[in-house]
């Protein structure tokens, strides 16, 4: 079971506002059976002051789909359609005291709920409303381009998974995702923000060729490990260099040492530190 | 009321555990008589769980961590010891344990055949012959749907594999203790099973394994299972397993009568007492525990929470319990239509329930319906309002 908020459990068991206003002067209907969320919502606004003095909602969906529903309409009774218009799905989501991450899209189906409504008050054609919403994208949820961008937008989403939880957009077959990403990666860069861009690798110059490398790596064995080594009685030899592949072997009282892995690392990090941090050194055995 | 999804541990299973907690702790593999007794202990549950399911011989039973490990253990084997065959038949409303896997065969080239079911849930013996061929390394499908409780012909199925020298193997991990499962005489040659579905403790299962049938363990290491499944045993819940599958033995009668009478009640008054609700599931060929049913116009989650606050568990279908978006995937295989497919409820019922809490749902669940309708946007008056149609989605 869910873990919701107290708030949302009351505004769920008791919902406040339910029903229908006769005389409604500002209508929203959104979602579909379909999907499984759908919410009326109905307002009263006074002529003159645009003030909502009534609002009543009907809703087909879940417990957190009903308490969004219920909170909007408490939220907005007393407020100007101006002031209303202000309300976002993370008020919503606030009043309540939080929503479970998955169910962010019941209080995005309150906000859009109030935006119909309101553009319904306001004699907004909205079937002209719904042929601007661009192409359709998530044909499981029959979910538009713009209203994907709108909610990445205002609610900051990076992901698929979070545009799903918000929308639902991509909760079905998935086919939709790589638009979905698409819609992300416009909206951020529309904010002057890559999101995505790939880093392109550094293109390292070679700081040297392939003759000085093994120059210098000849020249550091000779005058910084042979030494070193000579001190124990120990002695090495050069075998190859391919690359940044150093192949050695110890001789004189290096050769039978059991610490010889330990003086391979050694000799390792010199010619790291002296000549190329990627060096390897290979220690080969006769 | 939501069996299905678990069982409450029966009191003699839990008594029969007991000493072997903290007395009797000794290691089965053990070589002294400290160890021994357990081992022993563990061979009588053996017997037991061979018994319920009418195994021929107690070797062919192995215990397992549940009944999800049974499954896997059954498809991986199958596909390692038939490396040649690259393909498994399976139905689209088997449970997770095995519709899961599909992604991840797929990838290694395995084909995964999922056949359908009609609206009843039921599969088409037709299509399932057309799929069998020489490719098959195997045949996994359920004994009794989850959701629905729908029986499928798994001997008959079985029978056919066996024809066109295909393994078999079914989950049988709703079913085992509710109806009789007979190994004897069966041509199945694995089948699953869950401790926690029949009264035992939860992360203890068993697999059937038929004498003779190419194995490959799933889970390597010591010798025991007589290496078929190392790790060492589970041992108290594996003594919980052998006693429930023996009191689940004697019940089986019962569950047929006494819990199925209480079932049907509850169906017949639910679906008689509540408008535009619909069965989902064949009638007749089903569990006798199980009721699906769909309460069209409100969505499942609310139902729930609402049963909840009065002390009612239950399950839904619905996509909104579930974090997943979409109802389930059994009813949409079935083509439970959408209006009614968000509004599903499963009651699944055990012989510890009571006639007495069947009335109980029966009266309450009628307001609760009623309360969630006086809410939805598709419902006035008692009465649906097709024609709505939200004008901006
Ligand atoms: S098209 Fe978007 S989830 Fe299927």
């Amino acid at each position: 079971m869910w873990d919701y908020s107290d708030k949302v459990k009351e505004y769920f068991m008791n919902p406040k506002n339910v029903g229908v206003i006769e005389d409604a002067n500002a209508v929203g209907d959104v979602g579909s059976i379909t999907c499984g969320d759908a919410l009326k919502l109905m307002l009263k606004v006074e002529d003159g002051t645009e003030k909502i003095v009534n609002a009543k909602f009907q809703t087909f969906g879940c417990g957190s789909a009903i308490a969004s529903s219920s909170a909007l309409t408490e939220m907005i009774i007393g407020k100007t359609v101006k002031e209303a218009e202000k309300i976002t799905n993370q008020d919503i989501a606030d009043y309540l005291g939080g929503l479970p991450r998955e169910k962010m899209h019941c209080s995005v189906l309150g906000r859009e709920a109030l935006e119909t409504a309101i553009a319904n008050y306001r004699g907004i054609d909205l079937k002209q409303l719904k042929e601007d919403e661009g192409p359709l994208v998530c044909q499981c949820f029959g979910i538009h381009e713009k209203f994907i961008e709108k909610v990445v937008t205002e609610n900051s989403l990076k992901t698929v998974e979070e545009v799903t939880n918000y929308t639902k957009a991509g909760g079905g077959c998935q086919s939709c995702h790589p638009a979905i990403e698409d819609i992300i990666e416009k909206a951020w860069r529309e904010k002057g923000k890559f999101l995505h861009v790939r880093e392109e690798a550094p293109k390292h110059k070679p700081v040297m060729t392939n003759l000085q490398k093994i120059a210098l790596i000849t020249e550091t064995i000779e005058k910084e490990i042979r030494p070193a080594l000579a001190q124990d009685g120990g002695d090495i030899e050069l075998i190859d260099i391919a690359g940044n592949e150093v192949y050695i072997a110890l001789r004189g009282q290096c050769a039978s040492c059991i610490s010889a892995a330990y003086t391979t690392e050694n000799i390792e990090d010199k010619l790291r530190e002296l000549v190329s941090p990627d060096i390897v050194v290979h220690l080969q055995s006769d | 009321m939501d069996n299905n999804a678990t069982t409450k541990v029966d009191e003699m299973v839990f008594e029969e555990m007991k000493p072997y907690f903290i007395s009797l702790y000794g290691n089965p593999s053990s070589m002294h008589t400290f160890g021994g007794q357990v081992g022993k202990k563990i061979e009588e549950a053996r017997e037991r769980v061979a018994r319920l399911i009418g195994a021929h011989h107690t070797t062919e039973i192995i215990f397992t961590s549940c009944g999800t490990e049974s499954d896997s253990t059954a498809v991986y084997s199958a596909l390692q010891a038939f490396p040649e065959r690259k393909e498994i038949i399976t139905t689209r409303v088997e449970h997770p344990a095995i519709i899961s896997l599909s992604p991840h065969l797929e990838k290694q080239g395995i084909a995964v055949i999922q056949l359908k079911v009609d609206k009843y849930g039921n599969l088409d013996l037709n299509e399932y012959d057309r799929c069998l061929n020489e490719e098959t390394a195997l045949v996994t499908i359920m004994t009794a749907n989850n959701e629905t409780g729908v029986v499928f012909p798994v001997e008959k199925m079985a029978q056919m594999a066996k024809e066109r020298g295909v393994l078999f193997h079914t989950d049988a991990v709703q079913a085992a203790g509710k109806i009789p499962i007979n190994m004897k005489n069966s041509a199945i040659d694995m089948l699953s099973i869950s401790g926690h579905k029949l009264h035992a403790p939860k992360g203890v299962g068993a697999l059937y394994l038929r004498r003779g049938t190419r194995f490959r363990p799933f889970m390597r290491g010591g010798h025991q299972e007589r290496n078929r499944r190392s790790g060492t045993e589970n041992v108290t819940s594996i003594i919980g397993l052998g006693k429930a599958a023996e009191i689940a033995q004697a019940h089986i009668e019962e569950e047929n009568i006494r819990v199925k009478e209480m079932r049907d009640l509850l169906e017949k008054e639910i679906l008689k007492r509540v408008p535009r609700t619909i069965l989902n599931g064949d009638k007749n060929n089903r569990l006798p525990n199980t009721t699906n049913i769909s309460f069209e116009f409100i969505e499942g989650e609310g139902i729930l929470l609402l049963l909840n606050e009065l002390g009612i568990a239950a399950s839904s279908g619905s996509a909104c319990t579930s974090g997943s978006l979409e109802p389930s995937h059994v009813l949409r295989a079935m083509g439970v239509p959408f209006t009614a497919a968000h509004g599903s409820i499963r009651f699944s019922l055990s012989r510890y329930n009571t006639m007495e809490e069947v009335g109980y749902v029966i009266e309450n669940l009628p307001p609760v319906i009623e309360n969630l309708r006086s809410i939805s946007p598709y419902w006035k008056d008692g009465r649906p309002i097709p024609e709505f149609e939200p004008q901006y989605k």
